[in-house]
Formats: structure tokens, C-alpha cells, sequence
């Protein structure tokens, strides 16, 4: 079945430590986030971090980061390029997926509490295991495929409206938001490719210099890769790049319904 | 723990080539229900009484007979394709899901002909 209570060894225990603001604090935020150790052999806890955020910056990243830096070195997440655009720092933040460093520590109310993407496996505290998540994105084959050999001379061309179309798509950058925040693909990851994959799909499918349309929806066309999407729509709430994958998702099932009919 | 990689275990069997034409028959399904529903609906609020005499004496008009039998196939299909999926979403042990499946459509095969031998015999007089 289903799984709708974590398992004995992921649930979360009630004894988690607390790391009170230091003396002199101007302005004092809570963190609750969650802490897990694989080698440790004991089950999750949440800890509670005390945040100055006068002298921190405005971002959730930022304060993850103070806090490795000054209160607890043993916090372990993922970040790189702290704008945006890498990926890296995607997290359930006040129980919505997003990128730490895109996230205002202003835009929560109350405690901000800080959670591992939704429904993976755990490697260490924030930071999932996308390895099936890669791979289904490999699957998908996400480069261009064609039979007309390049122009000797030059690129291959594309019109200026044609370009538009893979614009968006192509501004993807495979963090996991919309994945790990859609039901469909908690219940059913091994089999559905998920939103993003699928969004990646649609990126080569509508690109019109690519030739292998046909193989790409012969592929997709399958009860759990494609359809298992049914319109939930939280990937485009999740996604922080505001990207639409549930519209693409529903573009390839047209195309599917076009070529029968 | 399996060795295969992890590209291997999402290609897996490789794709159905199904799918489209369980969505098409959904989308064919729901727009026929709009009308029919809408006749079932007005018919009967159009009746001057909801007792047996007055329903049977409508359903036996062969009109009313014809769409109550499109309806009652229209609407089971429609929806032994939704509660199929709800178990192919949920239903994860093979065994089990097999059996549910099977499960479903002789349980909406038996309730379908019910429906249908109902109507007839109502429309046909015996």
C-alpha cells in the first residue's frame, strides 16, 4: 500500500536539543529544524536554534549558514551558489518546498521550521538522495536528437517563435521542488517520472529542431510515467523558478490524444 | 539491496505504449454524462410524483428507456476507469492489486447488467 505513516525508524523523536540565543540578541528568530544521522543509528529529532537575525542575512540560507558557522558545526545541508539558480539549497520551508536562498526569513510567520524535501530517502539532516530523481531525469534523454546531419557551416536554426516555446521549459534547473511536493509521485516515484522529468520531456518535444518526437511520446505513453500525473497542480505552486510543469504535463497528453485522432 | 543501476531500475519494463486511450475514454465519458446527467436529472424533477407507479409508468416510455440504459453504461464506465485508477495509485502489493482490480470490474459488470435487466424489464413490461 501507500505509505501514509513514516516508517519505525523515521519517526520523529520528541527529545531534540535546544540552542538558546546568545546574550544580547536584538532580535531573536526560532528555528526548528530537522536532524538526522544515519550513522548514528537513532531516529530523527527536531532541534531548535535561536537565531540573532539582526546580524545575519535575510535569507533562510543565510541563517542555515550562521548556524553551521556559530552555534552548531554539525548541521549538514546542500548550497552552492546562494541565487537561485543552482538548486542545491531546495527544502520544505514552513512546510512549502522552495530554495533556502530565495526564501525570506520575513516571508515566515512564527518558527520557521525546516524539513529535507518530502517523501526521499535521507542522506543526512536537509540533504536528500535524488538519485532515483537523476536518473528518471537521464531517462527522458534531455538533449537533442536528430537524423538531418548540422549544417557544414553553421548552428541549426530556429525560428525566433520556435525558440520561445522551449524558453520556459529550458529555464529548469532541477531542484526537486515540484517532484518531492506532488502526491502522485510520493505514492508512486519508481514508476511515475514526476514533474520535473516530464517537464524536461516536453522541453525537447517542443523544440523543433529536435527529431525524435515520436520516440519521445512513444516512450512517455504509459499508464504510470505519464498519466499517473492528475492535475494536482503543486508543482507549479512549488516551483521556484515559476515554471508551469502541470501545463506541460497536460500539453504532452494532448499530443498523444492529437496523433490517434 | 539491488545492484542494478539506477537508470536500469527506472527504465525498467520500458514504457506500456498505453495510456492514451484510458484518458481519451475518460474525457468521452464525462462529456456524455454532462447531457445524460442533465435529462436524469430534469426527468425526474419534472415528474408530478416520486412513487413507483409514476417513475415506472416514465422509464417505460422507450425514450426514457434508451438513455436510463446509455446512462447507467456511460456513467459505470466512467467510473470503474476513476476507482481503477484511485487503485493503481494506492494498492502497491501485486497480489492484492490484482485481485482489486478484478474485483472492481465483475463488481461493476454484476451492478451494470442489474441496472440494465431493471430498466428493460420495466421498458418491456414484465
Amino acid at each position: 500500500m501507500a505509505e501514509f505513516r513514516l516508517p519505525a525508524n523515521s519517526r520523529i523523536r520528541k527529545d531534540g536539543k535546544t540552542f538558546a540565543a546568545p546574550a544580547g540578541a536584538k532580535q531573536v528568530r526560532t528555528f526548528r529544524i530537522y536532524r538526522f544521522d544515519p550513522e548514528s543509528g537513532e531516529n530523527p529529532r527536531i532541534d531548535t536554534y535561536e537565531v540573532d537575525v539582526e546580524s545575519c542575512g535575510p535569507m533562510v540560507l543565510d541563517a542555515l549558514i550562521k548556524i553551521k558557522n556559530e552555534i552548531d558545526p554539525t548541521l549538514t545541508f546542500r548550497r552552492s551558489c546562494r541565487e537561485g539558480i543552482c538548486g542545491s539549497c531546495a527544502m520544505n520551508i514552513d512546510g512549502k518546498n522552495g530554495l533556502a536562498c530565495v526564501t525570506a526569513c520575513a516571508d515566515v510567520k512564527g518558527d520557521v521550521r525546516i524539513y529535507p524535501l518530502p517523501h526521499m530517502p535521507v542522506i543526512k539532516d536537509l540533504v536528500p538522495d535524488l538519485t532515483n530523481f537523476y536518473a528518471q531525469y537521464a531517462s527522458v534523454k534531455p538533449w537533442l536528437q536528430t537524423r538531418t546531419p548540422a549544417p557544414p557551416d553553421g548552428e541549426r536554426l530556429q525560428s525566433k517563435a520556435d525558440q520561445e516555446k522551449v524558453d520556459r521549459p529550458s529555464a529548469c534547473i532541477l531542484c526537486a521542488c515540484c517532484s518531492t511536493s506532488c502526491p502522485s509521485y510520493w505514492w508512486n516515484s519508481d514508476r511515475y517520472l514526476g514533474p520535473a522529468a516530464l517537464l524536461a520531456a516536453y522541453r525537447w518535444i517542443v523544440d523543433s529542431r529536435d527529431e525524435a518526437t515520436g520516440e519521445r511520446l512513444d516512450e512517455l505513453e504509459d499508464p504510470f510515467r505519464l498519466y499517473r500525473c492528475h492535475t494536482i497542480m503543486n508543482c507549479a505552486e512549488a516551483c521556484p523558478k515559476d515554471l508551469n510543469p502541470a501545463r506541460a504535463i497536460g500539453e504532452i497528453k494532448r499530443l498523444l490524444a492529437q496523433r490517434q485522432h | 539491496m539491488s545492484l542494478r543501476s539506477p537508470l536500469g531500475r527506472v527504465l525498467g519494463l520500458g514504457s506500456a505504449k498505453a495510456g492514451a486511450g484510458h484518458w481519451w475514454a475518460q474525457r468521452v465519458t464525462a462529456v456524455a454524462l454532462v447531457p445524460l446527467g442533465l435529462w436524469f436529472l430534469i426527468s425526474l424533477l419534472a415528474l408530478p410524483a416520486i412513487d413507483e407507479g409514476t417513475v415506472r409508468a416514465w422509464l417505460a416510455s422507450p425514450a426514457s428507456a434508451l438513455f436510463a440504459c446509455l446512462l447507467v453504461g456511460v456513467l459505470g464506465y466512467h467510473a470503474l476507469l476513476g476507482v481503477s485508477v484511485v487503485v493503481e495509485d494506492y494498492v502497491h502489493a501485486p497480489g492484492l492489486r490484482i485481485a482489486s482490480l478484478l474485483g472492481l470490474r465483475f463488481g461493476f459488470a454484476l451492478a451494470g447488467a442489474a441496472a440494465l435487466l431493471a430498466i428493460l424489464k420495466v421498458a418491456l413490461g414484465h
